[in-house]
């Protein structure tokens, strides 16, 4: 690993969690003006997790603490692959047995309202993994490289050579960001049909380690998407952002003008978007190499 | 020690009210009122929850689940009653199926009156009971800390 | 070289003794001894090919006396087909039988001798093949003693037939053997149909109607491959004049048309063998036997035959319309077979169509035929072997001490089984979560076919991972969740110590390959596809499987550490959450009447949604056409 390398994933180590916070309080800001609304303050987020971090501790079992944990420490090492420069699909795969700790920790618990939701957790993973996979498939085939440091320096814009795999990503970013109408897990609002869906039983200490945990993989996440206007160039890391920002305004934008959806619904309409949008994409990109 | 005040969320549980004192707490969060500047969020959640908010009395059915949502949320935490009903028991007080009010059941801190309780004084029952969070947030901090490490019993007290 | 034959041979002269002793506690310790003897028989195998340069063997040049013996005992396998075909009214199905036999026996004794090179032939695939069913086969072996002991306690209905069944599974064992070493197609037609006749009755055990169905249903699929790869082989001997599994791959390469042709019809008894669409059928049915029977032969080591054969064909398919077409069934039985799995309740059955999805991926990485998704694909096949075996054993015992392999039963095993919790749980993860060696694989899979340009592989592999993962995850959830029944340890766990023992290994065994498998990549793997393709570049490079080993031991750290860390933790155990109506525990809760009712939990299974048979038909219409396809294209070939 190299000294950059080093230095980025203690960057990401240290900023994503402020970077996180501070999106979802431009979120809800944004959000509480779209409704007409003044809004919590912008460190909303950050009072909120202090002061859960000074309630008493609480729990439903060791094991749930124990696996919520985990889910933690994995995706703070996924987002560090990513940031160090490293492969992109074992970033991916990481990512998705974090995401499978975080389904033992709800699920460990035994309780109803957790059960359910986490089967529909279940099935938002199903729903965005072919999506993830092929964007990184998509990005090996336009620089030839699965690390993303290569990736980054490949000289190419990927959002020319790859408009619909970063439209299937945009989508399946609902889902991963909890927002309507894919949210059918649980919400990044207060309420959802099922209490709290997979949140249910999260105690105030073990809510906010999975808050943490949140905003470590939206700010990966928000990473992937700058990834796709990143060039050697310095300048496009300011693309970069602005390409983020856009994505972000999206996604609050969708949020907050549609109405959750079932989970079958979802399924069929992610997967037949993500069939046409990046499967069309990719056969290009293959026959062009 | 740790400022709490500005994230207090809020348990609203329905006793046996009318529904008249729900709808005026429901309207707190709207955009008139905009209770979320506050930081104060509706959750549905009592692990997750610091100020227990309960409109309505009590009666045979609910009083093991009133109960059991307050023995859920963890310390510190604020109990809210609000409404006539859930002060005193109200008009339904004489029902053969009423206990009383809220405080036939669990401690309550903030008494918050009206039928229907207006948004206005809901609103400034919740900032009482901000403060009365902090407050007690501040002893919690006090205690943890003289007894660090210690043996403790089911509810986390010193044995 | 010896041991090669001895391999072969000490399997098959046990089977009588199995048969022979009566009682159970004596043949139970020659069958530990004899198992013994076969796993260090292969492990010493290895050793000697190894220390003699890992070079591929010729071996037996001459052997005229075996092939007369292999002849008369081919004839007398189709006197048994026959007679049993007979006994139950399928007449038809001995026609599959009779029909190769008489075949191959007309090729040997009316043709002037075909050019045999050898008999035997040992390269890096048939020693992974060798330890695979060495290891594995013995261990399962073991297993079945303790096994079949319980399976007997719980399943009074069924007549005692333990020494048949032993004898059985010896005598595949030997045909296994026989079958990965030999070189001589007509040796390989035999060994073949020994292992599907063994498959056969092995799955008509309990004699029940169903399992007896089933086990025609089986016997006519695999027949009907046998009768496939009999027509090749006789088809490709009369032409060239040879009856060389390696001449085939040769002559194929340059393009002879009777060698294609034959190697056509030979992945196409392959595909019967794998339980590819629309052959899939088979394997379903195949689930009524002992577990001991669908672990050796219906995932871990016969299945595998047919991936085998098709990774020695590999390099012949690529890029032919045979490989085309075999990858397309392969990735297409991938996907659904896995879809079919998440409407599954049945652990067995769960285990048979995730099996039948794993071999699809095999099949289409030998049908792509590059160098690298063969690489990956002999990966698949090592770890699969390993962590389905562990899981059949493992769903075997859990029924044999709960009464039940349903999986909506296992609810909370890890608390009232921990032992098979535990090693069911690591069985899972090994399937299909990084960093265990099949997620790798998969991913190598993936990258060869984007390397290699094949879009309809990238999108079955992207969607049926994300399928496989989903049917996977809810099991696992399953055992771990607090229980809604007792939830206490079970009193008594009646699972012997020799399927503990079996067990132990296997999950030891799983995490060594994981550990060893950048070795196993340079020492073996590497070598093969040099050999078969005259070069390699490498598809995962040695600092990924590093990274792997690190990911692995963090996996298995950081849970421990957390719960040590939580364990001392002053931490405040609260109800769950049930809006408040919990009657004082997790598993009750007051209902609508004021009455206490029980708590159950369950999964999803899209049990509207996902109708599997209607879905098996379907697909077996869709992959029949493209067989058909591929059949007339071969036709139409050889008549240009």
């Amino acid at each position: 690993m190299s000294v950059k390398a080093v230095i980025m994933v203690i960057l990401y180590i240290l900023l994503a969690p402020v970077m996180g916070g501070l999106m979802e309080g431009l979120d809800r800001k944004i959000s509480a003006r779209m409704q007409g609304r003044i809004g919590p303050p912008l460190l909303q987020p950050f009072y909120d997790v202090r002061k859960l971090f000074n309630k008493q501790v609480i729990a439903i079992g060791v094991f749930q603490s124990s696996l919520l944990l985990c889910y933690m420490v994995l995706m703070i090492f996924t987002g560090s692959i990513f940031f160090a420069g490293n492969d992109i699909l074992m970033c991916l795969f990481v990512l998705s047995t974090a995401s499978t700790f975080m389904y033992f920790a709800a699920v460990v618990t035994g309780s109803p309202y957790n059960t359910i939701a986490s089967s529909r957790e279940l099935v938002q993973i199903m729903t965005y993994e072919p999506a993830v996979l092929m964007a990184g498939v998509g990005f090996y085939l336009v620089s030839g490289s699965f690390r993303v440091s290569e990736i980054a320096n490949s000289g190419k814009v990927m959002l020319f050579r790859m408009p619909g795999l970063f439209a299937a990503f945009v989508l399946i970013l609902l889902i991963k960001m909890r927002k309507s109408p894919f949210d059918v897990s649980t919400s990044h609002h207060a309420h959802q049909e099922l209490v709290m869906g997979v949140k249910t039983e999260l105690g105030a200490h073990n809510l906010a380690i999975f808050t943490i945990t949140e905003w470590y993989e939206n700010a990966f996440l928000m990473g992937i998407v700058g990834l796709f206007a990143v060039t050697s160039n310095p300048l496009s890391y300011l693309g970069a952002l602005v390409l983020c920002a856009l994505v972000f305004f999206f996604l609050i934008l969708v949020d907050n003008a549609s109405a959750r959806v079932k989970w079958d619904q979802m399924l069929r309409f992610i997967w037949i978007a993500t069939f046409f949008l990046s499967g069309v994409n990719l056969l290009i990109l293959m026959l062009v190499r | 020690m740790g400022k709490v005040k500005k994230s207090p969320w809020v348990l609203h549980y329905d006793g046996s009210s009318c529904n008249g004192c729900d709808i005026e707490v429901l309207a707190c969060l709207t955009p008139v009122y905009d209770a979320e500047r506050f930081g104060i969020i509706n959750t549905g959640d009592p692990l997750q929850a610091d100020i227990f908010l309960i409109t309505g009395g009590i009666n045979t059915q609910n009083k093991d689940v009133v109960t059991q949502l307050y023995d859920q949320m963890p310390r510190p935490k604020v109990v809210v009653a609000v409404g006539t009903c859930a002060c005193t028991g109200g008009i339904f007080k004489d029902c053969y199926n009423i206990l009383g009010g809220a405080d036939t059941t669990i401690p309550v801190d903030i008494y918050v009156p009206g039928c229907a309780a207006r948004p206005q004084a809901i609103i400034d029952g919740l900032v009482q009971a901000i403060a009365l969070f902090q407050k007690r947030s501040d002893e919690h901090d006090e205690y943890e800390r003289a007894h660090k490490g210690e043996k403790r019993n089911k509810n986390g007290q010193v044995s | 070289m010896q041991i090669a034959v001895f391999l072969i041979i000490f399997p098959l002269l046990c089977a009588p003794v199995m048969y022979f002793v009566r009682d159970n506690k004596v043949r139970a310790y020659i069958t530990y001894a004899a198992a013994a003897v076969i796993a260090s028989a292969s492990v010493a195998l290895t050793t000697y090919w190894v220390l003699e340069g890992s070079r591929p063997m010729l071996l037996l040049p001459h052997a005229e006396a075996a092939g007369h013996l292999i002849l008369a005992a081919e004839l007398a396998l189709m006197v048994l087909v026959t007679y049993l075909c007979c006994k139950h009214r399928k007449y038809w199905i001995s026609l599959l039988s009779i029909v190769p036999t008489v075949l191959i026996a007309w090729q040997e004794l009316t043709d002037v001798k075909p050019m045999t090179l050898c008999h035997i032939y040992i390269d890096h695939l048939s020693i992974l093949m060798c330890l695979i069913v060495g290891i594995v086969g013995s261990m399962i072996v073991i297993y079945a003693v303790g096994y079949m002991y319980g399976y007997h306690q719980h399943r009074k209905d069924v007549e005692d037939h333990r020494n048949y069944f032993f004898m059985l599974l010896f005598v595949f064992l030997g045909a296994m053997f026989g079958f990965v070493l030999s070189e001589s197609l007509l040796w390989i037609d035999f060994f073949w149909e020994v292992t599907s006749v063994c498959s056969f009755l092995l799955i008509g055990y309990t004699k029940e109607e169903e399992a007896v169905n089933n086990s025609f249903r089986a016997l006519w699929m695999n027949l009907l491959g046998g009768t496939a790869l009999a027509v090749g082989i006789v088809y490709f001997a009369r032409y060239e004049n040879c009856v060389s599994f390696h001449k085939l791959i040769e002559y194929a390469q340059m393009g002879e048309v009777p060698a294609v042709i034959c190697v056509g019809l030979v992945a196409i008894a392959a595909l019967t063998k794998a339980a590819q669409l629309p052959f899939s059928t088979w394997l379903m049915g195949a689930m009524v036997a002992p577990t001991p029977s669908s672990a050796l032969l219906h995932s871990a080591t016969m299945v595998k035959a047919g991936i085998y054969v098709l990774f020695r064909l590999s390099p012949a398919m690529g890029g032919t319309t045979t490989g085309n077409m075999v990858a397309l069934i392969g990735g297409f039985t991938f996907f659904m077979a896995s879809i079919m799995a998440i409407s599954q309740s049945d652990g067995k059955k769960v285990l048979a169509f995730s099996t039948i999805s794993n071999l699809g991926l095999m099949t289409a990485c030998a049908g792509v035929g590059a160098h690298e998704t063969v690489w990956a694909g002999i990966f698949l096949m090592m770890f699969h072997a390993v962590s389905k075996s562990l899981l059949f054993q493992d769903v075997g015992a859990t029924e044999n001490a709960t009464g039940s392999r349903d999986i909506e039963d296992m609810h909370g095993l890890l608390y009232r089984l921990p032992r098979l919790g535990f090693y069911m749980f690591i069985g899972i993860a090994a399937m299909f979560l990084a960093p265990f060696g099949m997620l790798i694989s998969k991913w190598s899979a993936l990258k060869a076919a984007v390397d290699s340009s094949n879009i309809l592989l990238v999108l079955f592999i992207a969607y049926g991972s994300a399928t496989t993962s989903f049917y996977w995850t809810k099991w696992m959830g399953k055992i771990i969740s607090k229980s809604h029944e007792t939830g206490e340890r079970m009193k008594k766990d009646i699972t012997g110590d020799s399927e503990m023992w079996s067990m132990t290994i296997h999950a030891a065994l799983m995490i060594t390959l994981c550990v060893l498998m950048p070795f196993i990549s340079t020492r073996f793997v590497d070598p093969l596809l040099v050999e078969m393709y005259g070069q390699f570049t490498d598809v995962l490079p040695n600092g990924i499987l590093a990274m792997m080993v690190l990911i692995m031991c963090m996996v298995f750290a950081i849970p421990w550490v957390a719960y040590m860390h939580y364990k001392n933790m002053q931490t405040n155990y609260k109800l769950n959450y049930m809006s408040g109506v919990n009657m004082g525990d997790n598993k009750t809760f007051v209902d609508s009447f004021g009455d206490g009712k029980k708590l159950w939990l369950s999964n999803y299974y899209f049990d509207k949604r996902i109708n599997p048979d209607r879905m098996m038909i379907v697909c077996q219409l869709m992959t029949t056409a493209v067989l058909a396809i591929m059949v007339s294209f071969m036709v139409g070939g050889a008549l240009v």
